[in-house]
């Protein structure tokens, strides 16, 4: 039915002409696509793992970068109070900062997706209930909302991943339905209502494909909003718990030793996010330049 | 104008009771205010007590009318680490957010739409890409990662700026402020550079892109061919027409300020009620949790009231539209 080859190819057409000429942005996605592959791979290329208390030696606490660590190692970026590595512990922060994002953008995207067609092909009650719960959530700042909601079920990862995916699938969900109602005026949708082609086949078969394209432009950007939404919580101390530290987690506990001059702590964790998240919203911008009609007719002037 | 202003206020009456439904009965599970209460020496039959004497032994239902009731009276309970009605505590340090918030936003507001206009007029100049290149570092820095660096810079390094606390405050209209005194300034200069980094990014990218958009208007060709002069068609022309978006999303980040003053005054310590609330989750002082969460809620229920009135005011389609 769906030729995939085809399907392949013009999507790697698209994503040269995405990032052909972009030097800015195919350097962020080089740098993103790093990241991934260092937080896949952490615990096999991490010198120690942080999480094992057992490898932890007291006596190599807070030593600057460069030092030999009791058990005759390097730790080429120091150690922590409780003598973690700090390369380690950032390459296991990593991951699990880009985990707890990836599944909320993930599920945000799936919930605030399903609801937009819903709503679209249903209308009705089914859509005010929608749309009014979506009115609910874009009206409030969505790290309020998550404080609420760690307030209300506590914390860690399983609690963090639903607090982000309830600031996720709103505004998916109104781009879902203005995206799938343009779609459902043409004569197609009319076609297949009339065949008796049941609701549920339409909102799969037609809409999903034809209605999605705006809707993933925004899971970039979605997701450094969700990497920079969990740092911010683990580093106030509602989020992730302490013995599994993301990289906001590990910025709040060097900033107690910021002051007494040992800045490696917070500092390579603090320059992996803030390039981790540079690098997923250079690419965001590039794709939706990229997508917005209006510039690209612009800059063709 | 008037039904429509009625409609919205019907909305933004149903949204501020189902909000208060939930930070209500959300926050019902989270501990029991008794055990925080209650040290070792209490017997079974004094905890009793006090859960009938705070009223935690009536239904739920109850329980949320006597809450609204009170809360209407302007009774938001009493905190049970304070021992302080609620209300008091968050007038009382409502200002300080207030002062940091407008500051960040006067400052957030002059450099980013000046910012903006200009790179999106020069859209290919040098100048214009190194400002937007900043402007997404800006964005894409964490406000809490800011905060460190300021610190470190400002603080440690050159020493020139205080790091934490507010300063010497002054009375004025019987409300203590800081920046009334020149050490309450000091104090206020690096919270307020914190909150406003984001604004000044926000704005700059949103004034950029609507100047581009407006800019290749048919009517800004005409004024241009009129020969009306540059300053006249960017004051009349252009940011007239920008200004709807501004207008929007600037009111929304009023709300969008005093969600983020959590993290800036937890980490430099400024007494406002964004750190009133941090503090107050990792107590359970739930009392506070819920003031705050629905004085919040209604604030926010009331900014977008008033935006989406101004925004009908603006663009008279949003007001004739059924």
């Amino acid at each position: 039915m769906i030729d995939y080859k085809k399907k392949l190819a013009t999507l790697s057409l698209q994503t040269k002409s995405i990032f052909s000429g972009h030097p800015i942005a195919i350097a962020g996605l080089i740098g993103f696509v790093i990241f991934v592959l260092i937080a896949l791979f952490a615990p096999w290329i991490a010198p120690q793992n942080p999480y094992d208390l057992m490898v932890l030696d007291i006596m190599d606490g807070l030593l600057p970068p460069l030092s030999k660590l009791g058990n005759g190692t390097t730790s080429w970026l120091g150690t922590d109070a409780v003598g973690r590595d700090i390369l380690s512990a950032v390459m296991y922060g990593l991951r699990l900062s880009l985990f707890v994002a990836f599944v909320a953008t993930t599920v945000g995207f799936l919930i605030g997706v399903f609801l937009g067609l819903l709503a679209a092909v249903k209308g009705g009650w089914v859509e005010s209930v929608i749309m009014r719960a979506v009115d609910l959530k874009v009206s409030f700042p969505g790290i309020l909302l998550a404080l609420m909601m760690l307030a209300i079920f506590g914390t860690g990862v399983d609690k963090i991943i639903y607090a982000l995916i309830i600031g996720v699938w709103a505004s998916k969900a109104r781009l879902t339905r203005s995206s799938a109602l343009s779609e459902m005026q043409k004569e197609y949708i009319d076609a297949a209502r009339i065949s008796a082609i049941p609701n549920w086949r339409i909102m799969l078969k037609f809409l999903l494909p034809n209605s999605i394209a705006p809707v993933l432009v925004m899971v970039p950007m979605s997701l450094s909003g969700c990497i920079g939404a969990e740092a911010t919580l683990s580093f106030l101390g509602v989020g992730v718990p302490i013995t599994e530290p993301s990289l906001g987690l590990l910025i709040a506990n060097g900033n107690d030793y910021l002051l007494s001059g040992k800045w490696w702590i917070s500092l390579f964790p603090g320059v992996v996010l803030v390039s981790l998240v540079l690098c997923i919203n250079v690419v965001a911008d590039r794709i939706r330049e990229h997508n917005n009609p209006f510039l690209k007719s612009m800059n063709m002037q | 104008m008037i039904r429509y202003i009625l409609k919205r206020l019907w909305h933004s009456g149903i949204l501020a009771i189902v909000m208060s439904l939930i930070v209500f009965f959300g926050l019902y599970v989270v501990g029991d205010p008794v055990e925080m209460l209650s040290d070792d020496e209490f017997t079974e039959q004094d905890k009793i007590d006090l859960a009938i004497e705070l009223g935690l032994d009536k239904p739920l239902f109850e329980q949320y009318f006597t809450y609204a009731g009170g809360m209407l009276q302007g009774d938001f309970g009493t905190s049970f680490v304070h021992n302080r009605p609620v209300l008091e505590l968050i007038l009382e340090r409502l200002p300080a957010t207030i002062e940091i918030s407008l500051l960040a936003m006067i400052i957030g507001l002059s450099i980013g739409i000046p910012l903006g206009i200009f790179s999106g007029i020069k859209n290919n100049s040098r100048a214009s890409k190194i400002i937007s290149f900043f402007t997404t570092v800006g964005y894409s820095t964490p406000n809490f990662w800011q905060a460190i660096i300021l610190i470190m810079v400002f603080a440690v390094f050159l020493q020139w700026l205080p790091a934490s606390g507010r300063g010497l405050t002054n009375s004025m209209f019987g409300i203590e402020w800081a920046w009334l005194s020149l050490n309450g300034l000091q104090h206020m200069a690096l919270p307020a550079i914190n909150l406003a980094i984001y604004k000044i990014c926000m704005q700059q990218r949103l004034a950029k892109s609507g100047t581009q958009e407006i800019l290749y208007q048919e009517y800004m060709t005409f004024a241009r061919a009129k020969g009306i002069s540059r300053n006249r068609i960017i004051r009349r022309h252009l940011l007239r027409n920008i200004l709807i978006p501004i207008v929007t999303i600037t009111g929304l980040e009023v709300g969008g300020l005093i969600a983020f003053s959590t993290v800036t005054e937890t980490i430099f310590s400024w007494p406002g009620i964004g750190k009133l609330l941090l503090d107050s989750i990792h107590m359970i002082d739930r009392p506070v949790v819920v003031a705050y969460l629905i004085l919040i809620t209604m604030m926010f229920v009331f900014i977008n009231f008033v935006v989406d009135v101004m925004y009908a005011f603006l663009d008279p389609r949003i007001r004739h539209q059924k």
